[in-house]
């Protein structure tokens, strides 16, 4: 199909869900783009996926009640990932356990809890792979600000998760408030998880935290253009993915976690400095981190003027 | 006024004793060594200076008031491997973290914080590195960056745990000049080290720690064998006392001379 029949579509008032799932793509790829810098940079993919997987009993509830699922699907994964903050606090068992109990809990009460609902199987689709169709008006609303909340949180953060993330002992002994930015980060990570359930669905909403994160990863070393490259590639590839996905009558989330996992690869060839061929130009010239740089520190001095320089006692 | 002030410390880790009566004083000028075996306490005394364990009894003062973290008198310089390298920071951004507690929630480092950060790089001699991203910083230059992440919050004192581990003989030997120098400048330094010679060269006391403080003196003051045997747990045949400088034949001669 043409873009400029694409476009036409867009603007058909019989299809006014497309629009709608379009805006709403793009907008929580563009969150979780950002959002996910901090999941890639601090390690915290599994964090992500347990977050998918803890907000389902919430939104398993909202249908059965006919609620919203933005905000059920938000309950559910904040409380979860309070739980999980709390209990890691006691050091007994680790963090990765704790949320490999709790997470999958959550997904298995999801799970019971749907099967009670009338339209049982459909419902479960929808909610495990995403759908562009039949979405609220208030959905559109709900994310819109919702993104920019999350957005503005984490400007506002900015630098207190920078150095929480860099280095948490040294943030403690400054006196930053440790537990509470994690939770505000795990916080974060859940609505942006939440928000973008509904196009991409429960299971391959991971990758739209991960992926054009760790592309925008590859391709600078400067956080402040990988927060800005990160939900480029996301919402792009959103936008790519739905046109696909309309063209070809393919399923909307696998087209567009497929055309951002395309964007990872082509990053990790090509990337300026970090990409498989620019590596293979650079190694006759030596291994990266022994560059040297004018300072004393890579020349060896020998041991016999050492021992002169400095004698021992 | 002291800088630091420990006056009988008494810490518990899980309900076990870990330091017992520590006194402990760091002066203006001085760069003092703490000393000694694995599980002597070391971190855990850098840590309770620092207000982030609880002590059981005793008292811990940063230029004259009860430490907190959070005051920002204190600058801490952790092991290397305690700070996230492949972060994609550079030497500046890096340092001027380091002011993230002063300059306050919901601020941006303004031009006092900047210059702050230019200062303490210029102290480290890193000027020519500002804009490298840490990940390219080889062990040492890693190392001057932590402590002029320490050095921007313009601290009374800093808190340094083994800045020499994993390091090559020049690239410590540069690393004691900076910290002698630094001491110098009006910034006292407290550190862990398991680099003995290093510790004996650079500092200007030292404080042989093993749950409690065994000595402490000037390097060329701890010539008893004695007080390293009972700090590090070992034989007069060690090669650790020859390494001190520690004159092991005449003890032994004098010994046999007791017995024989």
């Amino acid at each position: 199909m043409p873009i400029t029949e694409f476009i036409a579509d867009l603007f058909n008032p019989d299809l006014a869900f497309l629009p709608k799932a379009l805006l709403i793509a793009v907008m929580s790829s563009v969150v979780c783009g950002v959002v996910g810098c901090y999941v890639v940079l601090r390690g915290m993919a599994f964090i992500g996926d347990a977050v998918a997987h803890a907000v389902f009993p919430g939104l398993a509830v909202a249908f059965v009640l006919q609620g919203s699922l933005v905000l059920g699907g938000a309950v559910a994964g904040i409380v979860t990932a309070l739980l999980i903050a709390v209990f890691a606090q006691r050091r007994r068992i680790k963090e990765d356990s704790l949320i490999g109990v709790f997470f999958v809990a959550a997904f298995a009460l999801g799970i019971v809890i749907i099967s009670q609902a009338p339209g049982y199987a459909g419902s479960l689709q929808q909610f495990l792979f995403g759908s562009i169709t039949g979405i609220p008006d208030r959905d559109l609303y709900t994310v819109g600000f919702t993104g920019l909340a999350i957005l503005a949180v984490l400007f506002l953060l900015h630098k207190e998760l920078v150095a929480v993330s860099l280095d948490r002992e040294s943030a403690r002994s400054v006196g930053l408030p440790v537990f509470w930015l994690d939770i505000v980060l795990y916080v974060l990570v859940t609505l942006a998880v939440v928000i973008s359930l509904q196009t991409i669905g429960n299971i391959l909403v991971l990758a739209l935290l991960i992926t054009p994160a760790a592309a925008a990863r590859l391709l600078t070393d400067r956080l402040g253009v990988m927060m800005l490259l990160a939900p480029v590639i996301g919402g792009g590839s959103a936008l790519v993915g739905l046109y696909l996905s309309w063209s070809y009558d393919l399923p909307v989330g696998g087209t567009v976690v497929l055309v951002a996992t395309g964007v990872f690869l082509l990053a990790w060839v090509f990337a300026p400095r970090h990409g498989l061929l620019a590596r293979r130009r650079r190694e006759p010239a030596g291994e990266p981190h022994r560059e040297s740089d004018g300072t004393p520190e890579s020349q060896v001095t020998p041991v016999s003027a050492e021992v002169d320089e400095r004698p021992m006692g | 006024m002291t800088a630091l002030a420990v006056h009988d410390l008494d810490v518990d880790l899980g309900g076990r004793p870990v330091l017992r009566g520590v006194r402990l004083h760091v002066d203006p000028g001085e760069l003092v060594g703490l000393i000694g075996p694995n599980g002597a306490g070391k971190t855990t005394l850098l840590r309770a200076v620092l207000g982030l364990i609880r002590i059981r009894s005793g008292q811990v003062l940063v230029d004259g008031v009860p430490s907190r973290p959070g005051r920002c008198a204190i600058g801490y310089v952790p092991q290397r491997h305690e700070f996230a390298w492949e972060f994609p920071i550079s030497v500046q951004e890096a340092v001027l973290s380091g002011r993230t507690g002063r300059i306050g929630l919901l601020r941006r480092p303004g031009a006092a914080d900047w210059r702050a950060t230019a200062e303490a790089i210029d102290r480290v001699r890193l000027g020519d590195l500002r804009r490298r991203p840490v990940a390219e910083l080889s062990g040492g230059q890693r190392q001057r960056v932590l402590v002029a992440r320490a050095l921007a919050s313009q601290p009374a004192l800093l808190l340094l745990d083994e800045p020499f581990t994993g390091l090559d003989m020049p690239t410590q030997e540069l690393l004691g000049e900076l910290f002698t120098g630094l001491a110098a400048e009006g910034t006292p330094l407290l550190m862990t080290t398991h680099d003995l010679i290093g510790a004996m060269d650079a500092c200007s006391r030292l404080v042989l720690l093993n749950r409690r403080v065994i000595a402490e003196g000037k390097p060329a003051e701890l010539r008893d064998p004695q007080l390293w045997m009972r700090t590090f747990g070992i034989s007069e045949r060690s090669p650790l006392l020859r390494l001190v400088g520690v004159d092991t034949a005449a003890v032994a001669a004098a010994s046999s001379e007791g017995t024989g």
